[in-house]
């Protein structure tokens, strides 16, 4: 293929790459940020798929089948606990403003600037080949579409010099692509939006292409899985790989798992991508099961291109299998499938490359290059060094180069001629060595800096002496006979079989050793060593993270003052006038102080400006700028532990109290509603006792005045006399009634009652009346009596009461009453109706309710105390029954009684 | 205190009350003092009473259904003819409270009930001599 059209479709994708990152910065700018989805979150963690994935995969299984699974079986195994690991983590770095994994563990063990180092080192000689195998392979896949079958395996000079002459250049355009994503500016928190959706995109490209040549591999070549497996079955090459254990042992399984479950948010761009740039932590809730599922959806066709390269290649030696992806579609002649997987691996690699060496650019400035630095920058002497943060950016901008410039040299040495998933599982185990200090850390907080520093440096030794050691012996850098005889001929310091442990490949062993000595002196050195004051508070900081973000305040550890002048000196130096001007501000607003005022800054506005500086320059550095101005005065541990407390206890007391506080107000409420209640009720029947107590004194008066008025009116004055002091005594019994079951419905009687005697008793009695008035009555009684629990004058209560209401407002002349009991299901039905003057729909929740009377003006004013149904409906809902109105067609009422039927007890 | 028969008869009374047995003792009272009087049951009755009628004195009940007392009061207020008209209220609504509202609703007069036979018949000569 012509070299310029894939020189120049990579030189259009990278520019496309750029363009979405520029796009999306100034979305994000417009405050329409593409970060905050949990999609793009998901799909950005996939950077962890590289190179290795791509072209490895597939090298890998057609040496051992599915022995390439087990690099993504860890981390869908362990996807389900990223809620608890991965989310706090992301919790405790925003609050602490933590920018990269050396960041973490150095704040989690005191800020221990060693710590940072150390985590520095290694991630930085664990990395440099992962990196170099990146370059490896955009420059194999250069070679193989430009001589379209290579000869570079079999050391062709002319292969070999293109090759490493597109692999410097591969590796400077990445640097200068990585300096243009990563270190643009200076930002706080080292996020970077554009980069983040550009690696999400990216994610989508490799996809994409990978299904697009296992598609055209299983459909295209083959008729699909069936066809392809069973002419792999019948090849004896191929057939081998089909078994599950061919070529990789249980124990292998096994300890790549737990190497690949650790990379996958240890690796400093995962941790970078997955921690350092998250936008909102409840995304991890979504990437747990998405990130798995891209996983499984980039290995479906792994295996099938494994088994269609070694059916069409298995002879020619010179076609390596890791670039059965780019062959098989040249084979074919299916030159814009083979730019467009080019495409893919280039994607792959370049999005592990720039996030990688971003990562490892903030690690190398923020703790090794900055720290001492920054104590020169701090020195108030040193006038002529102007503004910090173009130093900081020029700092970033060399250790990329350098990084890169590195992973090339190492390629041209080293990594060549090895299988890129050997070079990647070294990083792996290297990296992996962090996974006690951080995840154990984040549970025990009994954990030391000690510890942490012992156990780190005991799991890298072992990681030095059994990976890359023997590699360079292998390359004859050192004598070949510390592998056969061991180091110092020493038979049990034998690299790949340490202590005489054999039986392992040497990645497994690496891992077990590397791990066993790790954790053992983590553990070991932690019990026998203690924290410092500043350990003790980060410890806990980070154990207990989710009690600091409920508080919403941190507790002090030290007492700490600055001189405000110094600490402004300071921000301005390394933060910028202006963004130390917009900080300041921020910080009046948000604690509402006037920091003109103040000649010397107290601990919370050094730990404002710690933890800005912090994140723009690491933990470390943060802590060595301000000791120079700040006095701090340690708080002793029994101080900070009654600190601890009175804080927690002030936290629980005050939310007690809210708790008290609210509901004191909600009985405060309740009882002054009672009172209003209890305040009206007064006064309505107050005035309902002056109205017949007014006609009785009037009239009296007038009798006792008026010695020869007629017969026939003092008749008829006496008569009202007494039927206004019976409603008094109905109204005194009616609210005695009130009172009596609102204050103890206790000594109601519980007995079994025949409702059927107890309403024919009660109609019976009525029944004269109804003949006064000429009122047709009816009863209709069920054929089966019909038995109720409860007291029965309550009961008694009721159906007088609906029948005296019937009989007031049914009229004299054509009036009809007629009362229904039936049972239905389990309900028992009483209904009242009459023909009277009935009631309006609007009035008919109403009429429940004290001293609500109906008045007619054909009647005049009904005889009541206005009691009566709201005594009923008491009684009714204390059985746990209905009381309701209807209005049938035509004049008059029905009143509804539903009570619960209990069940007999019968009694033979 | 010289208040001719005459002039009382010539002084017209409308009892308001929705109390018919209130209605029955005022109606003794006032007659029996003789002057001439009508009654009505509520607010709506009151007001076409009140036309027909033309009195000089109302007394009125407070708490009635549908219209109460000082609706009728503020309502006769707006009517023209009735500038004049004393209005007393007649009520068992006592406080405070309630007697401004009666004078801010154009009532002269406020006696709570169960009131003294004797102090009413007083009060309603009084105006009567007065007007």
């Amino acid at each position: 293929m012509n070299i310029s059209v894939f020189v120049g479709s990579s030189i259009a994708y990278i520019c496309l790459l750029f363009g979405i990152a520029y796009f999306s910065e100034k979305r994000a700018k417009k405050g329409k940020s593409l970060v905050a989805n949990p999609y793009i979150y998901a799909l950005s963690l996939a950077v962890f798929c590289t190179a290795w994935t791509f072209y490895g995969s597939v090298g890998k299984a057609s040496r051992s089948g599915l022995g390439f699974l087990p690099i993504y079986f860890g981390p869908t195994f362990f996807a389900p606990l990223w809620i608890i690991v991965l989310r706090k983590m992301i919790l405790i770095s925003k609050s602490q403003r933590i920018t990269s994994i050396a960041d973490f563990i150095s704040s989690r063990y005191g800020k221990s600037a060693f710590l940072g180092v150390l985590v520095t080192i290694i991630a930085f000689l664990g990395i440099i080949p992962y990196i170099s195998l990146q370059l490896k392979a955009i420059a194999d896949s250069f070679n193989i579409l430009a001589f379209s079958t290579t000869t570079l395996q079999s050391g062709n000079t002319e292969g070999s010099s293109f090759l490493y002459s597109n692999a410097f250049f591969t590796a400077l355009t990445l640097a200068l692509f990585t300096i243009m994503f990563g270190t643009r500016n200076l930002e706080p928190n080292e996020r970077h939006e554009g980069l983040v959706v550009a690696m999400a995109f990216e994610s989508i490209v490799k996809l994409i292409a990978f299904l697009a040549v296992g598609i055209f591999v299983t459909y295209g070549m083959y008729n699909g899985f069936g066809d392809l497996f069973t002419k792999a079955a019948a090849n004896p090459q191929t057939a081998k790989l089909l078994t599950l254990n061919e070529g990789t042992s249980p124990s292998e399984w096994f300890w790549l798992s737990i190497v690949s479950l650790s990379a996958v948010i240890l690796l400093p761009r995962q941790f970078h991508i997955g921690i350092v740039e998250n936008a909102n932590p409840n995304f991890v809730t979504k990437a747990m099961w998405l990130f798995p599922l891209y996983l499984l959806i980039i290995n479906i066709f792994v295996l099938p291109i494994a088994l269609a390269g070694i059916l069409q290649f298995g002879h020619n030696t010179a076609i390596h299998p890791d670039s059965y992806v780019l062959e098989l579609p040249i084979l074919y002649g299916q030159n814009v499938l083979a730019l467009f997987v080019f495409i893919g691996g280039l994607s792959a690699a370049t999005s592990m490359v720039i996030v990688e060496t971003t990562a490892l650019s903030i690690m190398l400035s923020n703790h090794i290059i900055m720290p001492p630095l920054v104590s020169m920058f701090a020195r108030r002497d040193n006038q002529n060094v102007g503004d910090f943060t173009k130093w900081v950016i020029i700092a970033r901008r060399i250790t990329i180069f350098l990084i890169l410039m590195l992973a090339y040299s190492y390629m041209r040495t080293i990594a060549s001629n090895r299988e890129l998933v050997s070079i990647g599982l070294v990083s792996f185990v290297a990296v992996m060595q962090f996974a006690p200090s951080v995840f154990i850390g984040l549970f025990w907080k009994r954990a030391t800096k000690s510890g942490a520093i012992a156990g780190l440096l005991a799991g890298f030794f072992i990681w030095l002496i059994t990976l890359p050691l023997p590699t360079l012996a292998e390359y004859n850098i050192l004598s070949t006979s510390i592998i056969t005889e061991g180091y110092f001929s020493i038979w049990w310091l034998k690299p790949f079989a340490l202590f005489g442990l054999e039986d392992f490949d040497h990645i497994s062993h690496a891992a077990f050793w590397s791990m066993f000595f790790n954790i053992g002196f983590y553990f070991g050195v932690s019990i026998y060593t203690k924290q410092s004051k500043l350990e003790a508070s980060q410890a806990d900081l980070f154990v207990n993270i989710y009690k600091y973000i409920n508080a919403g305040a941190e507790v002090e550890v030290l007492r700490r003052e600055a001189k405000m002048d110094d600490l402004l000196f300071l921000m301005n130096r390394f933060l910028g006038e202006d963004r130390t001007r917009i900080l300041l501000k921020t910080f009046e607003e948000e604690n509402n102080v006037n920091l003109s005022k103040i000649t010397i800054a107290n601990a919370e506005l050094i730990n404002y400006v710690e933890t800005i500086l912090a994140g723009a320059l690491g933990a470390s550095s943060a802590r060595i700028i301000l000791v120079s101005v700040v006095k701090e005065d340690p708080i002793s541990l029994d101080e900070m532990l009654e600190l601890l407390d009175q804080t927690q206890e002030i936290i629980i007391s005050n939310r007690k109290l809210e708790q008290t506080t609210q509901q004191l107000q909600a009985a405060n409420q309740q009882l002054k509603e009672l009172d209003r209640l209890k305040a009206d009720f007064i006064t309505t029947v107050t005035h309902e006792l002056r109205t017949p107590m007014t006609s009785i004194r009037a009239l009296s008066k007038i009798l006792k005045d008026n010695k020869n008025i007629s017969e026939e009116k003092r008749e008829t004055f006496l008569n009202i006399v007494v039927d206004e002091t019976e409603r008094i005594t109905r109204l005194v019994n009616q609210v005695l009634d009130i009172e009596k079951f609102q204050s103890n419905t206790n000594n109601w009687r519980d007995e079994q009652i025949n409702l059927t005697d107890l309403i024919k008793s009660a109609f019976t009695g009525f029944v004269p009346a109804f003949q006064e008035k000429n009122i047709k009555n009816e009863l209709i009684l069920p054929e089966m009596p019909l038995f109720f629990q409860g007291d029965s004058d309550r009961i008694m209560q009721v159906v007088v009461n609906l029948l005296s209401n019937a009989l007031k407002f049914t009229p004299t002349e054509g009036g009809h009453i007629v009362v229904r009991l039936y049972q239905k299901n389990d309900t028992i039905f009483l209904k009242v109706s009459d023909n009277g003057i009935g009631i309006a729909k609007e009035k008919q929740e109403m009429i429940f309710e004290r001293f609500t009377q109906i008045n007619n003006p054909k009647m005049g004013k009904p005889q009541g105390s206005g009691l009566g149904l709201f005594i009923t409906k008491q009684i009714v809902n204390h059985y746990g029954g209905k009381i309701s109105v209807e209005r049938p067609i035509g004049e008059g009422t029905t009143f509804i009684i539903q009570l619960p039927a209990t069940i007999p007890k019968l009694n033979f | 205190m010289n208040i001719n028969n005459k002039q009382k008869k010539s002084s017209k009374i409308l009892l308001v009350d929705d109390e018919p047995n209130i209605l029955i003792a005022l109606e003794f009272l006032f007659e029996n003092e003789g002057y001439t009087v009508q009654k009505a049951l509520d607010g709506h009755q009151a007001l076409e009473k009140a036309a027909s009628f033309q009195p000089n004195i109302i007394v009125l009940d407070v708490m009635m259904p549908g219209l109460d007392g000082f609706e009728v009061a503020r309502r006769l207020r707006h009517i023209d003819g009735f500038e004049n008209t004393q209005i007393i209220f007649l009520t068992a609504k006592g406080t405070p409270q309630d007697k401004l509202k009666g004078y801010d609703s154009g009532g002269e007069i406020y006696i709570t009930k169960p009131f003294d036979n004797d102090e009413l018949l007083h009060t309603i000569n009084e105006i009567v001599e007065f007007s």
